[in-house]
């Protein structure tokens, strides 16, 4: 009984919480059933990368990750969170192993779902080496645990977005949920803008930035399956919708992706502006895609935008 | 230099000498009105009746400025006439140089530019924000001769009096062929500069967006304007009172705790003004949520002297705000406003109205409180924000940042402040005091301390060889200091010590708190001199960001029903 | 990186049976705070790693103050420090106790 209680009260602040603004810690703690968060390798075992310092810069005792395992709606699962404002969310040795050994933790079990609420810029250059390293192991670590049956949800909405090997993760993921201002892409726009200049992306044009990597765009375009409102809430339904409706994984299922991915090159590569693809897609008045509230969007989403639930 | 000198008797005697020049040539008393014939003669060949293409700006400048003139080159705190400036920089030196520049605003580079070729010579002005690391360098430098550092209304007021231009310089959104002048909502300081010089036999050139056949209203009428030249695209505006919500620190936000409850309630303040940093924001962002709860509607904060500062909008939302008149205006704001006539001044054509003499007047005079943030306070409550490297200016603060000594009409607020400050004279022969008001927390960005012994001002005053040094706000118009350790309530200090003992009890970790007298300062505290904010009811721990009426842009979007339109780079989304 | 240590005898026992609790994030003007139930009752430990050199008399008074105000016996702080204001690390310990006071793990 006080266990539901607890629920309700975990609810409503989740709520009143934008996951956008809150730390990686209050977002599992608003997002999962209420004190069901039982931690790996937390704090207090004080397993902090081991190059910071060398640099002479500060450290995090969860060097800027959290991982662990807990319950949604009573079933179990696995989550990773990761901290967008401790070096931007970035990976490094220490970050990128505790991913992925939750990853193998999980192709163990082989039936739990997983969690990843990516906030991140990508490699942190401090530990360059190690930190790509640990992108390739946990893109195959994700594969492997889809593999052996169990599926990876990417929650996309923090403010460092999900860049460089962060997007490179989710789009190896089963399902990605993805509110406004989260953004998923490769090459983030400052480094677009420095190696093709300004005249081919402007990085403080911000309007430009979300309309080419921002959620709504992700959505429309099939790279993201739900749009979450900007609430912890919001997730955690995304997440229990997306645990839903992802199907089995297998060659074939790879093979649509690639079909798909094809598809969406040959439809769109040569539009200029995310605007044109949202035409072409027959969006009326694309050009106010990005002033529309929620509501009217996911409804504008669930009647045109693409998704990937036959592929992945 | 000697400031008198310079900026008084030498330029009596530039008007002393043309008047006497004229006066042997043709005994005449309209000499001034000839001169200014012949310049806008020299100018008419290149125009089709008023307009000039922007391709002959520069020679039109250099058929009607003459070396020497004093030049009012509208730099306001945001419109900027940028082509103007642009076309000025290019003169041919030998036909224009050793300029008299007399603006409110520096602003732009080529501002300063004019400086560096030889254009200009001399400057006064009020204020220089993205300027402010240059211009300190060029000081230095001996590139530009300083007359003075003013505020919006000193300067202004010398416009008509020893600082009339010879020629303005202004910026409008559109003219007709007549010449009728349309600002649309940055009017700022247009009518006054216009004012200043078409009245006193000086030509005015303005740049603007558009040529139309019918201007929407007419903010300057066309026999006060000489010269039109269309730009090819807008003139610049600089976004400068958006402050994001996102950005606002828990920190911020206690001290605005303090304020509301602290001075707001303690007071009743309802006609004030904001400065422009996020201690204010976060205030602005409390009164529907926090304030509320107070129980302070329509008890406080109901008229202001105030930009169009997107984070009021909750407020407006939510009905706390009765009426608003504005400086200038705010990128953005222009749908709301519109639609918010009830609130603010707007025109025939249903934009904004705003016109900053007239505001800093309002702000002066009819304000019961100002409330600003500053970079430095020293222990007698003298602020500044120059900085050894920095010289941003004064701007408009201390216009409202003082006791108007000319007010006679009472409010609640200026009496019951005049009563704390001096309890002993009779009421009815008793000044009231405005509130002016210092918010901030006690250690600034990259830990700089607010407090300080001695102003760096005083520093590049001795530097430059100025008279005065650049005190924003001096300390005997500061009524209360604010920061996240308390509010100190400088009208209930009876001496110089028990002032200074104020300051230092609110200063926090920095040296100048943790030298503080530790029983002087508990004693103030009993007093009520210092208000910890356990003594208000307030605890930190609930100085949350859940408190604010919207944090984010977009939240301020949503409460505005999609009116407000944030430049792209506040967005995320 | 600066690493500072101080101690502090205290009057009582910090309230609550949580273990230990974390607040705070390492970013620039932010810290984290470690709080762990790991001393004798009467005894107070705050280990910093800070950033921002040079300010050891500004952290002496700053944890004076808070464990005259709040009393945390048998607690041990450990804080990463990226440059943050003293009112800012004063909200954090704050925010600290409050947290390990609460029951629970």
């Amino acid at each position: 009984m006080t266990a539901s209680l607890d629920d309700v009260a975990r609810a409503q602040r989740a709520r009143r919480t934008s996951f956008n603004e809150a730390s990686a810690r209050t977002r599992l703690e608003l997002m999962l059933d209420a004190g069901s968060l039982v931690e790996f390798i937390g704090p207090e075992q004080r397993e902090v990368s081991p190059h910071l310092r060398i640099f002479d810069l500060p450290e995090q005792f969860d060097d800027g990750i959290v991982v662990g395992h807990a319950r949604l709606e009573g079933s179990p699962v696995f989550v990773a969170a990761q901290e967008g404002r401790f070096m931007g969310g970035a990976f490094g040795e220490v970050h990128g192993a505790k991913l992925t050994g939750l990853l193998r933790a999980a192709r163990e079990i082989g039936s739990i779902p997983v969690l990843i609420l990516f906030d991140t810029g990508g490699v942190r250059l401090q530990e360059a080496n190690a930190g790509e390293l640990a992108i390739a192991e946990i893109m195959r670590a994700v594969m492997e645990a889809r593999t052996a049956g169990a599926k990876v949800i990417g929650l996309i909405g923090g403010r460092s977005g999900c860049y460089g090997g962060g997007g490179l993760i989710a789009g190896c993921c089963s399902a990605l949920a993805v509110s406004e201002p989260g953004r998923i892409a490769v090459s983030g726009p400052e480094v677009i803008e420095t190696n093709r200049g300004v005249e081919e992306f402007d990085s403080r044009d911000r309007a430009l930035v979300w309309r080419t990597m921002g959620g709504k765009h992700r959505r429309l375009l099939g790279a993201a399956d739900v749009f979450a409102d900007d609430t912890v809430q919001d997730f955690r339904e995304a997440a229990l919708e997306l645990i839903g409706l992802v199907g089995a994984f297998g060659p074939d299922r790879l093979k649509a992706e690639h079909e798909r991915l094809a598809g969406r090159l040959r439809r769109f590569g040569t539009c200029k502006d995310a605007v044109d693809i949202w035409t072409a897609e027959g969006v009326a008045d694309a050009e106010t895609v990005p002033d529309l509230p929620a509501d009217r969007f996911i409804a504008l989403a669930d009647r045109i935008g693409r998704t990937s639930r036959d592929a992945r | 230099m000697n400031l008198i000198e310079t900026t008084g008797s030498h330029h009596g005697l530039e008007r002393d000498d043309e008047a006497r020049r004229g006066a042997k040539a043709m005994t005449s008393w309209q000499n001034n009105r000839g001169a200014r014939d012949a310049r806008i003669a020299a100018g008419a060949g290149l125009a089709h009746g008023k307009v000039v293409q922007a391709r002959d700006a520069t020679r039109l400048l250099e058929a009607v400025i003459r070396p020497g003139d004093r030049v009012c080159l509208e730099g306001d705190n945001q419109k900027q006439a940028d082509l103007l400036s642009r076309a000025l920089l290019a003169v041919d030196l030998s036909r224009v140089n050793d300029l008299h520049m007399v603006q409110s605003g520096v602003v732009l580079p080529e501002h300063l530019d004019l400086f560096d070729r030889g254009v200009a010579k001399k400057l006064d002005y009020a204020y220089s924000g993205p300027q402010s690391a240059r211009i300190a360098r060029m000081l230095f430098g001996g590139k530009i001769e300083l007359g003075a550092v003013h505020t919006y209304l000193e300067l202004f007021a010398r416009y008509f009096i020893d600082l009339t231009p010879h020629v303005a310089l202004i910026a409008a959104v559109s003219a007709d062929r007549d010449g009728n002048l349309y600002t649309g909502p940055n009017t700022e300081d247009t009518p006054t500069v216009v004012e200043a010089t078409a009245f006193k036999d000086g030509v005015v050139i303005a740049q603007v967006n558009e040529i139309v056949e019918q201007v929407p209203r007419v903010d300057i009428p066309a026999d006060r304007v000489h010269f039109i030249v269309k730009s090819d695209k807008p003139f610049f505006v600089e976004p400068l009172f958006t402050r994001d919500p996102a950005a606002i620190t828990e920190g911020q936000i206690l001290t605005a705790m303090l304020a509301i409850k602290g001075i707001y309630a303690h007071y009743g303040v309802q006609r004030l003004n904001h400065g422009i940093g996020f201690s204010t924001a976060a205030i602005e962002l409390l009164l529907p949520t926090f304030a509320e709860r107070l129980g302070l509607k329509g008890r406080i904060a109901t008229h202001f002297a105030l930009n169009p500062h997107p984070a009021l909008i909750p407020a407006i939302e939510s009905g706390w705000v009765r009426q608003i008149h504005s400086f200038g205006s705010e990128v953005g704001m222009d749908d709301y406003i519109r639609a918010r006539s009830d609130v603010y001044f707007t025109g025939p054509d249903g934009s904004l109205r705003s016109n900053r003499a007239f505001c800093q007047t309002a702000g002066l005079y009819a304000c019961d409180m100002f409330i600003g943030s500053t970079l430095q306070i020293d222990l007698a409550g003298n602020s500044s924000t120059v900085t050894t490297s920095r010289i941003a200016g004064f701007g408009g603060a201390p216009n409202m940042g003082a006791d108007a000594r000319g007010r006679r009409h009472p409010s609640e607020p200026w009496l019951k402040a005049g009563a704390e400050a001096d309890p002993d004279s009779p009421a009815a022969l008793r000044r009231g005091r405005k509130l002016v008001v210092q918010i901030g927390e006690t250690f600034g960005d990259k830990n700089v301390p607010l407090f300080v012994e001695r102003l760096d001002a005083i520093e590049l005053a001795e530097k430059l060889k100025l008279e005065l040094a650049p005190v924003m706000i001096y300390g005997d118009d500061v009524t209360h200091i604010v920061t996240e350790e308390g509010v100190a309530n400088l009208l209930l200090c009876r001496t110089a010590q028990e002032r200074e003992q104020a300051i230092r009890g609110v200063a926090g970790y920095t040296d100048v708190g943790r030298r503080r007298d530790r029983a002087m300062v508990a004693q103030l505290r009993e007093r009520g001199v210092i208000r910890r904010p356990e003594d208000l009811g307030i605890n930190p721990l609930d100085a949350d960001r859940s408190l604010l009426a919207a944090r984010s842009i977009k939240d301020l979007v949503r409460w505005s029903g999609g009116l407000y339109a944030p430049p792209s780079k506040f967005r995320n989304w | 990186m600066e690493d500072l240590n101080f101690q502090h005898q205290v009057r009582a026992r910090a309230s609550g049976t949580r273990r230990s609790a974390v607040v705070g994030v390492v970013a620039s003007g932010n810290l984290e705070v470690l709080v762990e139930r790991a001393l004798p009752d009467a005894q107070c430990v705050v280990d910093i790693r800070t950033a921002a050199m040079g300010f050891g008399e500004i952290w002496s008074a700053v944890i004076g103050d808070f464990v005259e105000r709040y009393s945390p016996g048998g607690l041990k702080f450990s804080i990463n420090d990226g440059g943050a204001r003293p009112d800012t690390v004063s909200l954090r310990l704050a925010q600290a106790v409050r947290l390990i006071a609460e029951d629970g793990q």
